[in-house]
């Protein structure tokens, strides 16, 4: 555990540092083990943990959006577990529960409890589908079709710049829709 | 959407850089100032004497003690603004402008006077004070609270508070030019009920609009 922090800390640095590959790493490393903690936290709550994935995806969005509030001198594993504790709160929050939530939900997850298999979120499937045609269209062709921003831009002839613009605007209202929807 | 699929768009959009936030907050207060200048030389404008009135201690006095409260409360905000961080260990930033103040109303029983410290107090414009900071911390509070959006807070009403701590200082140093009472007693009390208002005013809206 002690040593898989440490990787994430180092990974995060370089991530900063431009380095994509590393940050590709890093956010599948923090998958699973976040994952784990939505299904533990929401099972501790008396819920059913099939919404676990729309908590790990709105946590993932948080963790990219905010990665300029991470403190390079810092750890990352603390600042990582307060905003998926946090997103875990909004969840509960949402379906009218208050639910003091531990944090060593967190901090306890062992690296081999990562089973359980992945799924879809419907959250952020549903806010994407709301979105402006041209956010959405940026969107679904990088995550859904698989494509990069080159063949993005080619497809809807689009400048680069443009999808790159798109892009990052559509994730900042996802998770502005992810805050505001009170279902 | 699968996980694995947002990740993907995570990954595209690593490229884009994002800016720290103090950088947003300094942007937005210098976009407020000129609107509250504006405000303030549009209703109030500088006291008459100002001229002499640069000249006297306790004049000077009033902008140290709120651009003191201004600078502490910007500094804790932006801490506060990541996720795992709280005020503890911190909040001896406030001893700042509570120093300065406190020095000030010494000093102002130690000098002679020509009215006494009741009439010091209530002064001659306590009403204009608590009417004018609010509205001159208007446009730094907006400002404020919206760029404080982009960091990541556990305590959004905390920082609410604080952000209307913070327009207030800057809100009460414009008005401070206007003003025409400099007893320290006057600003203790009114500037400080000015600032509680705004602060209550901040934290209201900072529960709303600074969850992430």
């Amino acid at each position: 555990m002690r040593g898989q922090e440490h990787e994430w800390t180092d990974l995060m640095r370089s991530a900063n540092a431009g380095d994509t590959a590393a940050y590709h790493r890093l956010l599948s490393a923090i998958t699973p083990v976040l994952r784990a903690a939505a299904r533990r936290g929401l099972l501790r709550a008396g819920q059913s943990p099939d919404q676990s994935e729309d908590i790990v995806q709105d946590t993932l969005l948080a963790v990219h959006l905010k990665r300029h509030t991470w403190d390079p001198k810092a750890a990352f594993a603390p600042w990582l577990f307060t905003i998926a504790r946090n997103k875990l709160i909004d969840a509960l929050r949402r379906r009218g529960r208050r639910v003091f939530v531990d944090i060593d939900d967190f901090t306890d997850v062992l690296p081999g409890e990562e089973a359980s298999e992945p799924t879809s979120g419907i959250d952020i499937e549903a806010h994407l589908k709301q979105l402006p045609p041209r956010q959405r269209d940026v969107l679904q062709s990088i995550s859904v079709d698989g494509l990069s921003i080159t063949e993005t831009a080619k497809k809807f002839d689009m400048k680069e710049g443009a999808v790159r613009v798109a892009l990052h605007r559509g994730l900042s209202t996802l998770a502005a829709r992810a805050q505001k929807d009170p279902t | 959407m699968k996980t694995d699929d947002l990740i993907a768009v995570l990954i595209a959009d690593h490229p884009t850089r994002t800016q720290p936030v103090w950088l947003w907050l300094l942007a937005g207060l210098c976009a407020a100032l000129p609107l509250s200048a504006m405000l303030f030389m549009a209703s109030l404008g500088m006291r008459p004497d100002i001229a002499t009135a640069i000249h006297s201690p306790f004049f000077d006095l009033k902008f140290a003690v709120t651009l003191a409260l201004a600078s502490s409360a910007a500094a804790l905000s932006l801490h506060l603004s990541r996720p795992n961080a709280s005020l503890r260990g911190w909040m001896w930033l406030f001893a700042l402008p509570l120093g300065l103040l406190g020095i000030g109303i010494v000093a102002d029983f130690a000098v002679p006077q020509r009215v006494n410290w009741t009439s010091r107090m209530a002064g001659s414009s306590s009403l204009a004070c608590m009417s004018s900071i609010p509205l001159f911390s208007a446009p730094f509070l907006i400002a404020a609270l919206l760029t404080l959006r982009k960091g990541a807070t556990s305590h959004p009403m905390l920082l609410g508070a604080l952000a209307g701590l913070m327009s207030a200082g800057l809100g009460a140093a414009i008005y401070a030019a206007h003003c025409m009472d400099d007893s320290p007693l006057f600003v203790a009390t009114w500037y400080t009920l000015a600032a509680v208002f705004v602060a209550f005013i901040g934290a209201m809206i900072g529960r709303r609009v600074l969850r992430f």
